[in-house]
């Protein structure tokens, strides 16, 4: 994946290692195996959607790429900058282009906090206009997320998750930002609300022209909303492809494996494949493949030689011996 | 016809809050036929699992009362049975596994344990007799190491491995009907997958164990359900056999719901998505509890404010609860247009 025209973020070689101790007496100090070797580009204006299962680490991906959390190793390319080591006031005016949009939408809003000072606190950070003005222009902001003006000077409390969630989405593109990381911002929704939602997000994207970072664990919603797909098990990325491709021909058996999983309604008929065992726990990740222990395809080599994420068939990236 | 297995009719469940009665349940009607497994969908507050509570009694009075109805069982009402008598019910003719099974697993005790207790509290065995069984459960539901997990305790599994202990707990009885609320939406997809398969596995061995399948999942629905009830503030809004539902959903509610499922392509398009939100069930609409958010009224009513229409056509909405009425052999709707616009509506 060469970082040619168009790309907005560049994640190279990504490494990102939590130590916790094995109890709370304990003096041994473990590692969670977060991020292990992760390279990622999102071109501008477009969606990678970010899907695995829970602990696979796209959370921390996610805010690894906005530099929320430091990387280990590897580098964090944004607009051509490397930012990987900014700090100070060079880091906060880059922050101005990048945002993100939280899955809860009850933890993520100040409850002592009026919307109007939320959706502006951006502007009042940057120094972005006096108080009567931003207040002017959250209110507008607010109708363009389908929210009425009146919105602006009550609490969070007053709203319903959806209502939260378009508040979170009016806060993260009140700087008008250039990459949007989304870490599930529709899970904790109803399905009738969840399409709003994504409505919503879609038509601000083609307004602002912003890409999009989507993290979900639901297939279906990746489908939906990417252009390219990003499928990561335990630290690692298995699969990169252009979304059509990808749920019309998943290559990595792990993709595979996934898109049995989950009933689509419509589309092509699924594969009856039903992994075997439990995820390994980040903590001690098996060697080689990371997928060697549940994979259906695994033979001698995938327990001793992690595969690299290769170009396999042009334009698609696995990770895998025999695909 | 044979009697069906449950026959829930006309359930009325209402809390005491601090803001007054809460009506939960608006009379509720379904039925499960041995053997059949039943899928109950609807989105969150929508009285599911309020349901599937009063089924088994185990809703704390107060602040729970239910003002009506009746719950069919084996040729008895459950909701006159003593206390006493519905303990033999519970777990033995029928069970229920929960979303979280680490919340509804008991954290000081072994999963052996557990599951044993099952024979011992129904005394149909003793003791040691009780532990084999339950040894024999554990390696049924594909438990892995089932030895070293009967003397380990819930925390030290995984959520996959916790929700099948509480599928061996809750078939160990060969139960008749089995409830499972939410069963596999607190896990990972390729778990989710495992746990419906094992479910699918127990279905087929014991051919006359009815589920009443409780999700929000309309695609676990599709695969795992041979009918769908759609629930709505509190009412069954719409049932069918699966197929029938998926290929010709009468309720507005159930035509939104479908539509609006992302995944069913890859991206481009907007999503048709049902405008508003469930309202409060502090404050439940009269009439058709689905009216402001309905197409159907909405569309009446603006023609109405527009002067295209002498008369508001369908103000019969706002007054009036749609009955449950029968479209076609077995598919039920509750919608007052279509009732007027459908040959047979009604019928």
């Amino acid at each position: 994946m060469n970082g040619g025209n168009g790309t907005l973020l560049s994640l190279e070689n990504l490494y990102k290692h939590f130590p916790v101790r094995r109890s709370f007496f304990s003096r041994e100090i473990l590692k969670v195996h977060a991020i292990d070797g992760v390279s990622l580009d999102v071109p501008e204006g477009k969606t990678v959607g970010l899907v695995g299962e829970s602990g696979c680490g796209k959370t921390t991906l996610g805010r690894v790429a906005l530099r929320l959390v430091s990387p280990d190793s590897g580098r964090i390319r944004f607009e051509g900058k490397d930012i990987t080591r900014l700090s100070g006031e060079e880091l906060r005016r880059t922050r101005r282009r990048m945002q993100i949009i939280f899955q809860d939408p009850y933890s993520s809003l100040n409850p002592r906090m009026r919307v109007s000072d939320i959706v502006g606190e951006g502007w009042l950070v940057h120094g972005m206009g006096g108080r009567r003005e931003i207040r002017e222009k959250a209110a507008r902001l607010l109708l363009r997320v389908g929210l009425s003006a009146d919105a602006a000077d009550k609490y969070p409390h007053e709203f319903s998750g959806g209502q939260r969630q378009r508040i979170g989405i009016a806060r993260a593109i009140a700087l008008s930002p250039k990459l949007v990381v989304a870490d599930e911002p529709v899970s904790a929704l109803d399905v009738s609300v969840q399409a709003q939602i994504l409505n919503l997000l879609k038509d601000l994207q083609e307004e602002y022209g912003m890409a999009y970072l989507f993290v979900s664990h639901d297939l279906r919603v990746i489908r939906h909303m990417s252009d390219t797909v990003a499928v990561m098990y335990l630290g690692k990325l298995m699969e990169v492809s252009p979304a059509e491709e990808l749920f019309r021909g998943p290559l990595h058996p792990y993709t595979r494996s996934l898109l049995a999983a989950v009933p689509m309604l419509g589309g092509a008929p699924r594969e009856k494949i039903v992994l075997r065992g439990e995820i390994p726990s980040p903590l001690a990740p098996p060697p080689g493949c990371r997928f060697h222990t549940r994979c259906f395809m695994a033979q001698k080599v995938c327990e001793e030689v992690c595969p690299l994420l290769r170009e396999s068939v042009p334009g698609r990236f696995t990770a895998c011996h025999f695909v | 016809m044979t009697e069906p297995l449950l026959a829930v009719s006309g359930l009325k469940v209402a809390f005491r809050t601090e803001r007054g009665m809460v009506r939960a349940l608006f009379g509720v009607s379904f039925s499960v036929d041995a053997g059949e497994t039943l899928g109950l969908v609807g989105e969150s507050g929508c009285g599911k699992t309020v349901t599937a509570l009063s089924v088994l009694r185990l809703l704390s009075s107060p602040p729970a009362v239910v003002e009506g109805g009746r719950v069919g069982f084996g040729g008895k009402d459950l909701l006159a049975l003593s206390e006493e008598e519905m303990c033999a019910v519970r777990g033995k003719e029928i069970s229920m596994i929960f979303q979280e099974p680490m919340t509804s697993l008991n954290p000081v005790l072994t999963i052996g344990e557990q599951v044993a207790e099952v024979y011992t509290a129904h005394r149909t065995c003793g003791k040691e007799e009780a532990a084999a069984r339950a040894r024999e459960w554990l390696r049924r539901v594909k438990m892995p190491d089932p030895e070293r997990r009967m003397r380990e305790y819930p925390h030290q599994m995984s959520g996959g491995m916790r929700q099948r202990a509480m599928i061996a707990m809750a078939i160990a009885l060969e139960p008749a009907l089995l409830i499972a609320d939410e069963p596999s939406t607190a896990l990972d997809v390729t778990i989710q997958a495992q746990i419906l398969a094992l479910l699918e596995e127990m279905r087929e061995q014991k051919r006359k164990m009815a589920i009443l399948l409780i999700t929000h999942d309309l695609g676990v629905v599709h695969e795992f359900a041979d009918r769908v009830a759609i629930m709505y503030l509190g009412r069954i809004v719409e049932v069918a056999r699966t197929p029938d539902l998926f290929a010709d959903p009468i309720h507005p509610y159930t035509q939104g719901l479908l539509r609006s499922l992302p995944g069913k392509s890859v991206g481009g398009k907007r999503l048709p998505s049902i405008p508003g939100t469930v309202p409060d069930l502090h404050s439940i609409p009269t009439g058709c509890p689905f009216a402001d958010r309905c197409p159907f009224r909405q569309g009446a009513l603006e023609r109405f404010r527009a002067g295209e229409t002498a008369q508001d056509e369908l103000s019969v909405c706002d007054r009036v609860d749609p009955p449950l009425e029968e479209y076609a052999p077995g598919h039920f709707a509750a919608c007052h247009y279509q009732k007027a616009k459908r040959p047979g509506g009604g019928g």
